[in-house]
């Protein structure tokens, strides 16, 4: 099962230069509390190769929308930026396996 | 409660509200004329506009220029000074030119200027300046005044936007103040008392450089509801001011990206109307309708934290806010809540040089180079750096290489987690040194590997694809953002230099 298929959209932004957010849209309480069970902070810090306790994680029940903030793997536009506004790392976070009993 | 209902059958509002209309995200951005002009029928208050934001990168504040057209600019903000001179209210712009530096706010004033002349009007203008010296901001510094916003810890929940405690030591107050020196441009973030200050010159259009994108819209319904004074707005987040508060900086989240919190988001035009007990929100485009779920879920839109929007002098809390539709198109929304910090303090934006790029582009379309295209990128970048060891005079360290692979993973690098052979394979060399020359013959020394490159077991010499002549392309200074700090300031407006002007027809002969 990956992120994917229990969203119906992952999207990424920068929350300024310096740091990332990522929103993760349910489209169903199930799917959202599927989602929260089987995404920790840490997996998403690993799958953007962030430090393990840079990721702020919030659940957001009645948006069912599991949010992810983290400082951005570079700063905006600097020497190896390769995406000025940080939308397509939503498709990493998408693209994620989760545990078979998700 | 006395109310107004309007002729179009928008929705009841109470007579006390400040209807604030707001045409879209960002002036240049275009926005629907009809909704617009239906807008105005409505009998705003004021009518307010974002200018600028640091979401296009560096180079507009590296260079003190306008990410978009000027012809557009020039276009989209006549149309709103005649809106503005319909409807008879003020017309208020943030973060003017992308960057908000002094020199965009005089271009906007020259465009405003120039209306008034061909129209025959007379126009009170209000600027509102925010660019800042280095040396201003060093004095600053060194009393301790500057609070930098940590770039690496962690985004705290509940925090000050990841504000770092309070440890300091003298090697990181000296690199500071070599940042701060190096800057090309800093603009300090005002917050509303600076709008305020500037309407209650009886401006009938304020020009503000750098500010946040919610103060200008937020405003005008605080100063109605007289929440702010000359020491700024204070207000706990348990009292009848604290919701008023909330509902104005919360109506100014929801609508500063225009129509983004309706459910067409390109359509633009948003009117909320903001009273103590609340706000309401609508867009204004046929067919965009507002929901409960598209404005609460647009706190989330570019903030890291999506109960708390940090603001000038407090924040924000929408942890307890209630959404509810007013009909298919409008929400209320009540419940927000401000909280004043005990001091005051203004977001600081920096951007200094990093280096100068160069970079060229060729494309490898024949099957045996792009199946084996790793191979030919290392193969690639050891040749030109032992290219670069032999016949240039720099130390290695002093040019960075980047050759981005379009078409494998120039996107996300090592996070790329799709493969499978493309069709053609773009290579973009990046070249960043120290000076123009560096990196303009780093390029040229490419080139040829870039053109001929073989791969060890191939006979012929290959040439691959440029795109066009020269090969190069000089990309000039490359900025860097460099401040994540905020300023603690006497007052709000202490480091803004607020002015008024009357211009176009005189006085009394407005037509």
């Amino acid at each position: 099962m990956r992120v994917a298929e229990l969203t119906r959209r992952v999207r990424a932004k920068n929350a300024g230069p310096f740091r990332l957010t990522i929103d993760c849209f349910c489209a169903t309480d199930a799917d959202w509390r599927r989602l929260c069970a089987a995404l920790p902070a840490q997996r998403v810090a690993q799958a953007l190769a962030a430090g393990p306790d840079t990721v702020t994680r919030y659940e957001l029940p009645s948006l069912r929308v599991l949010k992810f903030s983290l400082p951005r793997p570079g700063v905006q536009g600097a020497v190896g930026d390769r995406d000025l506004h940080g939308a397509q790392w939503a498709l990493v976070i998408e693209a994620l396996v989760l545990p078979a009993d998700a | 409660m006395n109310t107004i209902t309007d002729p179009t059958g928008t929705p009841a509002r109470p007579a006390d509200s400040t209807r604030v209309l707001v045409p879209s995200g960002v002036l240049g951005l275009g926005f629907d004329r009809e909704a617009l002009a239906r807008g105005v029928a409505l009998a705003p208050d004021i009518i307010a506009i974002d200018g600028g934001s640091t979401d296009s990168g560096p180079c507009y504040l590296g260079t003190a220029t306008s990410k978009y057209s000027q012809a557009v600019v020039a276009g989209e903000w006549q149309e709103l000074l005649e809106a503005r001179h319909a409807a008879g209210v003020p017309l208020v712009i943030g973060s003017a030119g992308t960057c908000g530096t002094d020199n965009q706010v005089d271009a906007l004033l020259e465009i405003t200027r120039d209306w008034a002349e061909r129209r025959g009007v007379a126009v009170r203008v209000a600027t509102i300046r925010t660019q800042q010296d280095a040396s201003t901001l060093i004095a600053a510094h060194r009393r301790g005044a500057l609070h930098p916003l940590s770039t690496t810890a962690p985004v705290k929940a509940g925090g000050r936007d990841g504000e770092r405690d309070g440890a300091r030591d003298g090697a990181q107050d000296e690199a500071l103040v070599d940042t701060l020196a190096a800057c090309t441009h800093i603009v300090a973030l005002a917050g509303a008392e600076a709008f305020i200050e500037a309407l209650r010159e009886g401006a009938d259009v304020v020009i503000a450089g750098r500010a946040t994108d919610t103060a200008l819209i937020a405003a005008l319904p605080l100063m109605r509801m007289g929440l702010t004074g000359m020491t700024g707005l204070s207000a706990d987040a348990n009292t009848d001011a604290g919701a008023a508060a909330g509902a104005a900086w919360h109506a100014a989240k929801i609508a500063e990206c225009g129509a983004l919190c309706s459910t067409r988001p390109a359509s633009g035009v948003i009117l909320v109307d903001i009273d103590a007990g609340g706000f309401s929100v609508q867009p204004l485009a046929r067919g965009a309708c507002c929901t409960p779920f598209t404005v609460s879920a647009h706190m989330l839109y570019e903030n890291a934290d999506p109960h708390l929007l940090v603001e000038p002098g407090g924040r924000l809390d929408v942890s307890g806010a209630r959404y509810e539709a007013l009909d298919e198109r409008s929400v209320r929304v009540t419940g927000s809540r401000w909280q004043s910090d005990p001091r005051y303090t203004l977001k600081l934006e920096g951007t200094r040089a990093l280096g100068h790029q160069c970079s060229s582009l060729v494309l490898v379309r024949e099957p045996r180079y792009v199946q084996r295209i790793g191979e030919w990128c290392a193969l690639l970048e050891a040749r030109i750096r032992s290219d670069i060891e032999r016949h240039l005079d720099v130390p290695a360290d002093a040019v960075t290489l980047e050759l981005r692979r379009i078409g494998v993973d120039a996107t996300l690098g090592a996070l790329e987690f799709a493969t499978g052979t493309p069709v053609e394979v773009g290579i973009l060399l990046i070249v960043t040194a120290a000076d123009a020359d560096t990196a303009l013959d780093v390029a040229r020394l490419a080139n040829p590997s870039l053109l001929h490159l073989p791969l060890p077991d191939d006979d012929a010499m290959p040439s691959f694809a440029f795109p066009w002549s020269p090969a190069e392309s000089v990309r000039g200074v490359l900025y860097g953002f460099c401040l994540d700090h905020v300023v603690e300031v006497a007052h709000p407006t202490a480091l803004l230099r607020i002015a008024a002007v009357t211009i176009g027809a005189p006085a009394g002969e407005a037509g």
